[in-house]
């Protein structure tokens, strides 16, 4: 298993309007993205959101060597439970997932 | 009939290179847009209706603005006025457009579209069944339309259509979406539609699409057959890649934009490379939908909250920081049995820990600090630092065990409250269909200067 930041150029998210988060995982430009796409697995990225499968929005694009995630925000942006107000950290969370 | 719009920045406040406006003035533009906010800096400015960045920064820039909009004689847009773009927002940036204008011996003509809504108005459309819930569904109803204290719709480009007619040098639009500032000229002017919402998305952040993000001017020329986006830094290129990777950014679906009156598909989308700085876009498609909606927020008072920092260093209470926690929180809750939960509470963010992702937190490293934020909301400001004040003696002494000599923990501040007032919510995911696009937006053409 390794990190999917290791695989990878960058990972970046950011509020997509108060109730979205996107997350965009920018891959290596060298051929491996049809690769990495069957190694990250939706099923396992909503289950570290906490969030349905269903709701979960997946864009695999090949023509920028991005995968990319979106998901309405656990906490809508600036409520009292919400902790990030632009969404930065959701980032760092998929960076560390583990990929086999 | 060609356009192009001259982009200073990705939104008024964030800054650009003189040089590069310098620069774009010299090569000639039919009109200058940008944006002035958007809700990405939470509900604070919608609920108060207020800009985020200070009056002087915005002066600041909005007259070097104003001065490269007198050089090339073409009117001027700014749309979300004042971060948020409520009226109270836009009233803001006229009275700085004012000061300048005398400041420059400038006469101006300025029209000012604003986006608030009446309560009123809102219900009269739920009721008519013209509300439309947007994914992920939030509750509405008339009690929750009543306490916002700001509800704007926002406007498109037959708004900032209707404000060029009237032949203004400056327009100041209330909530507007980023977009329709720089796409209402070239629509205006008979170029394609798709391109002018895709070249528009991809301009209105500036220079972010390009690689020196921070220098913020570019221009865009729209026509009849797509756009070419060229960036005004020096050595700042855009590229195919740097383009099209820009409708990933702040987008939920990097295909598919919803804008007032239909949505643009960028599915078709062609990038090419004029040179090495310049980029050709053709193939983007625009999808006019009936009736037309606009797009509501708003924002309602959630409360008043205080907050208390203590830092700590004891090696053995940072690593029982959550059972130590816990007795601070049933201390509190024991010598105050009225304590109302379902208006007040108490929130501990433990700094170090998991205060950034709180129950998604996956990793838990050992520590030799943590920082703990303590966060109380309540009805009422001084109910909120009351709370705030009553938990300090346990979060300044608690120890973890009985007969224990009296730990003391670092306080970094004196009073050890901070009182953040008034806190907001965003509360509103919602389209309004209208029967005319400009029927749920105010007008006013004013005159300004000496």
């Amino acid at each position: 298993m390794t990190p999917l930041r290791d695989l990878v150029t960058g990972v970046r998210s950011k509020n997509a309007g108060p109730f979205w988060v996107t997350i965009d995982v920018f891959c290596r430009q060298d051929g491996s993205f049809a690769d990495l796409c069957r190694r990250v697995d939706t099923a396992q990225v909503a289950a570290l959101f906490q969030v349905d499968e269903a709701a979960l929005l997946r864009f695999d694009m090949a023509d920028l060597d991005v995968i990319k995630f979106s998901l309405p925000r656990p906490n809508v942006q600036g409520t009292r439970m919400d902790r990030d107000m632009h969404g930065a950290s959701f980032a760092q969370l998929l960076a560390e997932m583990p990929v086999s | 009939m060609a356009s192009t719009v001259l982009i200073p920045s990705g939104a008024l406040g964030l800054g650009f290179s003189a040089d590069a406006l310098a620069r774009g003035v010299a090569a000639g533009a039919d009109v200058i847009a940008i944006d002035g906010g958007s809700t990405d800096s939470g509900p604070h400015y919608l609920g108060t209706g207020t800009s985020k960045y200070a009056r002087a920064r915005t002066k600041a820039e909005w007259g070097q603005i104003m001065a490269a909009r007198a050089q090339l004689g073409v009117p001027l847009i700014i749309g979300t006025a004042g971060t948020c773009g409520a009226d109270s927002a836009v009233d803001w940036l006229v009275d700085i457009t004012r000061d300048l204008a005398q400041d420059r011996g400038e006469r101006l003509k300025i029209c000012t579209v604003k986006s608030n809504q009446p309560a009123q108005r809102v219900k009269a459309a739920l009721a008519a069944g013209r509300i439309q819930a947007l994914a992920p569904e939030q509750p509405l109803d008339d009690a929750l339309l009543d306490q916002c204290t700001n509800i704007v719709a926002l406007a498109g480009v037959e708004q900032i259509q209707h404000a060029l007619n009237t032949g203004a040098d400056i327009i100041i639009a209330g909530r507007t979406t980023d977009t329709a500032v720089i796409a209402a000229h070239p629509i205006a002017q008979g170029a394609d539609v798709g391109a002018a919402w895709h070249g528009a998305k991809i301009g209105e952040c500036g220079a972010l699409a390009t690689t020196h993000p921070a220098s913020g001017v570019i221009a865009i020329s729209f026509d009849d057959t797509g756009f070419t986006i060229t960036p005004m830094a020096d050595g700042a290129q855009a590229t195919p890649r740097t383009v099209s990777a820009h409708m990933l950014y702040e987008n939920s679906n990097p295909f598919v934009l919803y804008e007032p009156g239909g949505h643009l598909d960028v599915t078709g989308a062609k990038y090419s490379a004029l040179d090495d700085k310049t980029v050709r876009v053709e193939g983007s498609a625009w999808v006019a939908t009936h009736p037309y909606t606009v797009k509501l927020e708003g924002a309602r008072l959630a409360g008043y909250q205080t907050l208390s920092h203590v830092l700590v260093r004891d090696a053995k209470y940072v690593a029982r920081i959550d059972e130590w926690l816990a007795k601070v929180r049933a201390g509190f809750l024991r010598d105050h049995p009225d304590f109302d939960t379902a208006t007040c509470s108490i929130e501990f963010r433990v700094v170090g820990q998991s205060a950034t992702l709180g129950e998604l937190e996956t990793r838990r490293a050992a520590l030799h600090e943590v920082g703990i934020i303590t966060v109380v909301t309540a009805p009422t400001q001084a109910q909120a630092t009351d709370i705030a004040r009553a938990l300090n003696p346990a979060l300044l002494h608690l120890p973890l065990e009985d007969g224990e000599p009296m730990p003391t923990f670092a306080f970094p501040f004196s009073p050890a409250e901070t009182e953040r007032g008034a806190i907001y919510e965003f509360c509103l995911n919602h389209t309004m269909a209208l029967d005319d696009p400009l029927q749920a937006f105010a007008f006013e053409e004013l005159e300004v200067g000496p």
